[in-house]
């Protein structure tokens, strides 16, 4: 009942009522916007306009197996190696030490070992069966489950603000990590021995130093003196947090408000949610999903979303740490964000085109979330493909959305859209204008191009903007480039567009999804 | 028992004491599935799985086996009450071998020690009488020799063993409690539901007291080896058994390595532990649960009920606890009980609430600043100390001679760790203080423990005069209030800097040169061997009631930060100045404090055993949740803070969280 009161004020915003973009003419990057805004401003901060070309950055080719066998002496005796294999790679690895070296155990003991190995192969194939990403290795999991676009391609692997002040982060595909000040001279690089493959940054709010990263196998808080001069921050500045079976950790998310930093492997059924100061960890274990993939903390600290591989997300509240369910997805949930005073949610699919809204009505401090939980998602937004008349053509756009994200004043949406190469569809970020209250709105803004031939891998908006909102874009030639929004932040939005669309072809089904909703188990 | 205080008599009436009835009805509810697991496991058979069952079914449902049921119910009682009696929520740290001798030793602990070990025995004894065939009982006949006229009674050793097995468990398991502070009671920085956080914890539990177990076994088995003989001649001789000798002692290597024998001790000690961790698990799930305090009240006989009146209260400590948890709960996540500290008293329009928390919590943070300027100025002047120390003026410190011994009163008419801060010589001090009246064995440590280790110096210096103390117990309770004030300031929480707030008086009496010529005896230097630093632990031992200051922490930047949009009479702007400065100098202290060169700047890795020993890294909590107080503060009001009034060290200080640079 409630959610239909509510899909009555929301106006299902698609594709098709965007503004065709213009065509590419080599700037950096471009934006269009409706100019009825009186103070339109743009202004870069050239500091920060960061270019990492792919041949630049050499990859490491460093391979456990290679460092193995170059420095394990063959000689050793078995139970030194088996030993080895216990404390790398667990049962399995000790099994199969034995079962491979049955020149030295006695038979009875290789013949077990060998029926016992086989038996858990057949364990754990059924086991993947049942959770199919399970079978991928870790890399390939950190490229499916990471919020960038073909990540594994990507000369930046990831990128943060920080949330305070002029200063970010960036990730790069040789497993370093610089940091950008523009008050400062001195970009330090961090290295790590652990530091692999990193599916995720994030700084922590309320404190100047402290960055978190995901990496291959552990998660890292680097702390990073801001007044010191050095530019290779010794990996004693690194803590190290690992906890046995969390790998490969895909992402993380610090609370707003205090000293707790959740994280998530798809590997792990458990959230793992780490007080860093003393470097202890609670796992938070639930049946169902089989890992956990993404995780988004809304900014007024209340709630946690936590995507799962399969078909099926959790809602956390922070107070007493319960969970509502939501299954019965078409897919798994891809990305989500949240508004900024954490009431509701915007959501999307893997393989659906369309946003979903959750909205959460009831009082941030109450214990209990069972009370004013939504009982049911809405659809918000449709990017199916749409076909838009351009001076200098047709063009497609649309297709299935990669990553969301939502300025800190909850005035702009982007939403990146992964395309389709083959069909024609590059992939490209829309921009919606949002409005939270009195009533949720979405209108369309328009959409951000790059340079001909690049498309963008990551987004994230800035959150020190003092003009708008400031959308940081990655660009698959490695180059970062920053997208102002400028607005009246007090004034109400318009709600017309500058110039009326040219009346759009659309290809797409947008009102199947108009009876389709979502509904939720109260599950603790 | 209590202290006989009104106003916190309630609390424990109210509150702590249903929690921890609740608790052991709990584990006595528990007590049911764990021991029927245990049967299944002890019996079990893998060639007759239906022999097994019913077996195991029959057992279950005898009278034998309820007598024995209860007997158990009866020890998992007996272990909540002493969970009750003994638990803390500031753990005593030993900062020296000495000093963790002394707890070990301390009458309070021997009770415990003697209880626990009477109660592995019993448990023993069901377990032997559970498994059955072997074990029974102690005795059993046998024709000794065609001699003798009929059967005699011989011993059973498996069932000794077995009883010696639950004795040594019981016994370790209070030692290891000391030790480890397994009565320390730690709270938890994510509130979650009990059942959720028991969920959480039992797999551990399980784990954990399957290892112990296995340890403790090793132990016993080595022990066994080499000293079986003596318990069992000792009970042979006092009920009147004979030995089989046609059976093989235990105590030889072959008869020891039988597997069934292994795994039943085994499975047996891994019941005896989970039994009583789960008690202990579930005492501290219930006891440590938030509770949540009126703010204010409408009926003044409900008064010292409220949180503001709660909070300044140091009896019990359990109840500051809780009361200070609170608070920093309140200040995040109710607008409500916020907007209730924020109100005026209704006639006169004072801010009386608001008033006596921040106070409170001021206070709290000014003690630790002082705590630890004085641990540092300590610290600093050891190295120097070396010049200075020969002046051979005795210090009259009669106000300190004070504090100590009402310390020691406090201390001995409340049996509870009472005083705010647990020193970590604070057994040695209870007892020495009281070592004239109760017992002569704590005498001969008294020098140990009062003699100032703090100097190479004043060691070297007033090592001789330490035979003396330890020989003649009337010069010790004569020098030993005076000693002791400085004796645990120097390594761990000073309890008179911090009661009086005097600044730390330069190192002290020297001997007289007569004293100085003697030799030092054999004695002496193995004592004072034994006396060198835990590094860690002094540094353990200032932070050891941390919790409390954190917690203070997080309701004041909360609270201020709310402060910002929700008090409408403005009455936290009058206060803000206070607190900065009171964080800031804190701030200063801290970062002193870490970088002396025997603390270590990142918190080690925890082991796997039941002993919580989170209080080790409350200081790494502190310094973190210190900073981002202050950034909550300064992220909140921003470009105001600089109108507001502190001096201009502090203005720079503040501008640096200002600009992010801290």
């Amino acid at each position: 009942m409630h959610h239909w009161t509510k899909r009555n004020v929301v106006m299902m915003c698609s594709l098709a009522l965007f503004p065709p973009p213009l065509s590419g003419d080599g700037e950096t990057s471009q934006y269009n916007e409706s100019n009825t805004d009186p103070s339109v401003w743009f202004e870069d901060s050239p500091a920060l306009n960061l270019y990492f070309p792919r041949e630049s950055l050499k990859p490491h080719s460093r391979q456990e197996s290679s460092s193995k066998s170059a420095f394990r002496d063959h000689c050793e005796t078995l139970y030194t190696r088996s030993a080895g294999a216990w404390r790398d790679a667990g049962l399995s690895g000790l099994l199969n030490e034995i079962a491979n070296s049955s020149a030295e155990v006695p038979k009875w003991l290789g013949v077990s070992s060998s029926c016992v190995l086989a038996l858990l192969r057949w364990v754990s194939s059924f086991h993947s069966s049942l959770f199919p990403h399970l079978t991928l290795s870790s890399e390939e999991m950190t490229a499916e489950f990471s919020q960038v676009l073909d990540w594994s391609d990507c000369a930046v692997r990831s990128f943060a603000w920080h949330p305070h002040t002029q200063k970010c982060a960036v990730a790069l595909s040789d497993d370093s990590i610089k940091i950008y000040n523009p008050k400062s001279a001195t970009t330090p690089t961090l290295k790590h021995r652990l530091q692999r493959s990193v599916a995720a940054l994030q700084w922590k709010p309320l404190c100047a130093s402290a960055l978190a990263v995901a990496c291959h196998n552990c998660l890292l808080v680097w702390h990073v003196d801001p007044t010191s001069l050095s530019t290779r921050p010794s990996s004693g500045c690194a803590q190290v947090l690992s906890h046995p079976g969390h790998s490969p950790v895909t992402s993380v998310a610090w609370s707003p408000n205090g000293p707790l930093l959740v994280s998530a492997s798809p590997r792990d059924t458990a959230m793992l949610v780490w007080d860093v100061a003393v470097e202890s960890c609670v796992p938070l274990h639930r049946v169902g999903g089989g890992g956990v993939t993404y995780l988004s903390w809304s900014p007024d600290g209340s709630r946690v979303l936590a995507a799962t591989p399969s078909s099926l997300f959790r809602v956390w509240e922070t107070r007493m740490w319960t969970c509502e369910r939501w299954p019965s997805l078409k897919g798994r949930c891809q990305s989500g964000c949240w508004s900024p005073d954490g009431s509701r949610l915007l959501f999307s699919v893997q393989g659906e085109t369309v946003i979903y809204a959750l909205t959460f009505t009831d009082n941030p401090g109450m214990p209990l979330m069972m009370s004013g939980g939504p009982k049911a998602a809405t659809v918000v937004a449709d990017l199916s493909e749409t076909t838009l008349n351009t001076p200098d053509g047709d063009i497609m756009v649309g297709g299935e959305i990669q990553s969301l994200a939502w300025d800190p004043r909850g005035e702009r949406l982007a939403v990146h859209v992964k395309g389709d190469a083959g069909a024609g569809r590059p992939a490209m970020i829309a921009v919606f204008k949002t409005q939270i209250s009195p009533a949720f709105k979405l209108l369309p803004c328009g959409f951000v191009q790059g340079e001909a031939g690049t498309e963008p891998r990551l987004m994230q908006f800035n959150p020190n903007y003092q003009h708008g909102a400031q959308l940081t874009v990655c660009w698959s030639n490695g180059k970062i480039t920053h997208v102002p929004f400028c607005f009246m932040s007090a004034g109400n939005p318009q709600p017309g567009l500058g110039g009326s669309p040219s009346l759009p072809l659309t290809q797409g089904r947008p009102a199947d999804y108009n009876n389709q909703t979502l509904y939720t188990e109260l599950i603790s | 028992m209590f202290s006989s205080d009104q106003s916190c008599c309630w609390f424990v009436r109210k509150v702590i004491c249903w929690r921890a009835v609740a608790s052991m009805a709990w584990s006595v509810l528990l007590l049911l599935p764990t021991t029927a697991l245990f049967v299944l496991l002890i019996r079990f058979s893998l060639f007759h799985p239906i022999l097994w069952i019913s077996e195991c079914l029959s057992l279950l449902t005898s009278a034998s086996a309820i007598f024995s049921f209860i007997l158990l119910c009866g020890v998992v009682l007996m272990v909540g009450f002493f969970n009750l009696e003994y638990y803390t929520v500031v753990p005593s740290i030993a900062c020296s071998k000495i000093a963790l001798l002394g707890q070990v030793l301390h009458p309070r602990q021997f009770v415990h020690s003697l209880v626990h070990c009477i109660m592995g025995v019993v448990v023993a004894w069901c377990c032997a009488f559970t498994i059955g065939g072997r074990y029974r009982s102690l005795g059993h006949s046998c024709t000794q020799d065609e001699s003798s006229s009929g059967p005699e009674m011989c011993l059973n050793e498996y069932h000794l063993v077995l009883l010696l097995v639950g004795a040594f468990i019981g016994y370790s398991h209070s030692l290891v409690g000391v030790v480890y502070n397994m009565n320390y009671v730690s709270f938890h920085t994510m509130q979650q539901y009990k059942y959720l956080r028991f969920k959480g914890a039992l797999p551990l539990v399980v784990k954990a007291s399957a290892v112990q177990a296995l340890y403790c076994l090793r132990t016993f088995l080595l022990l066994y080896f080499f000293m079986g003989y003596a318990p069992r001649a000792w009970i042979c001789k006092t009920l009147d058994l004979n030995i089989n000798s046609s059976i093989h002692s235990l105590d030889s290597v072959s008869s020891l390595l039988d597997l069934s024998l292994l795994y039943h001790l085994w499975i047996s000690g891994t019941f005896l532990l989970l039994t009583w961790y789960i008690t202990v698990l579930l005492f501290r799930i219930f006891v440590t649960e938030v509770y949540s305090f009126p703010v204010q009240s409408t009926f003044t006989e409900d008064a010292h009920q409220c949180l503001p009146k709660v909070i300044t209260g140091t009896q019990p400590m359990i109840l500051k606890f809780l009361a200070l948890q609170d608070l920093a709960l309140l200040s995040q996540h109710s607008p409500s009980r916020r907007l209730e500290v924020f109100s005026l008293s209704q006639p006169g329009g004072h801010p009386h609430i608001w008033t006596a928390l921040s106070k409170e919590c001021l206070s709290l943070l000014s003690d630790l600043t002082e705590r630890l300027v004085a641990h540092h100025d300590t610290v600093a002047t050891n190295g120097r100390a070396k010049s200075q120390s020969t002046g051979g003026n005795k210090r009259s410190t009669t106000s300190s001679e004070g504090s100590v011994t009402s310390v020691g009163m406090e201390d001995m008419k409340t049996p509870r760790p009472g005083a705010l801060i647990r020193t970590p010589g604070s057994v040695f001090l209870r007892s020495s203080v009281g070592a004239g009246l109760r017992t002569p064995l704590t005498i001969p440590f008294t020098p140990d423990l009062d003699s100032p280790f703090s100097s190479p110096a004043l060691r070297r210096l007033t090592g001789p005069l330490e035979p003396q103390g330890a020989l003649s117990p009337g010069f010790s309770s004569i020098q030993s209030p005076h000693v002791m004030r400085r004796g645990p300031k120097l390594w761990s929480a000073s309890t008179d800097s911090q009661l009086n707030g005097s600044p730390p008086p330069s190192p002290g009496p020297a001997p007289s040169p007569s004293q100085a010529q003697l030799k030092p005896s054999f004695l002496v230097t193995f004592l004072q061997n034994r006396k060198d630093q835990l590094p860690e632990a002094s540094s353990q031992a200032l932070f050891a009631d941390s919790q409390v200051h954190i917690w203070a922490l997080q309701g004041l930047s909360h609270l201020v930060a709310a402060s910002f949009s929700e008090d409408q009479y403005g009455i936290v702007q009058t206060t803000l100045p206070t607190i900065l400065s009171t964080l800031l100098l804190l701030q200063e202290a801290v970062d002193r404090h870490f970088k002396l060169p025997h603390t270590s700047s990142k918190p080690g890795h925890c082991s796997c055993s039941m002993g919580d020993d989170s209080y080790k890294t409350l200081r790494f909590a502190l310094r973190s949740t210190l900073k981002t107080s202050v950034y909550r503060i300064t992220a909140t009001f921003g470009g105001h803070l600089h109108a507001v009034q502190m001096s201009a060290e502090h203005r720079k200080r503040l501008q640096h969280f200002l600009e992010y640079k801290e």
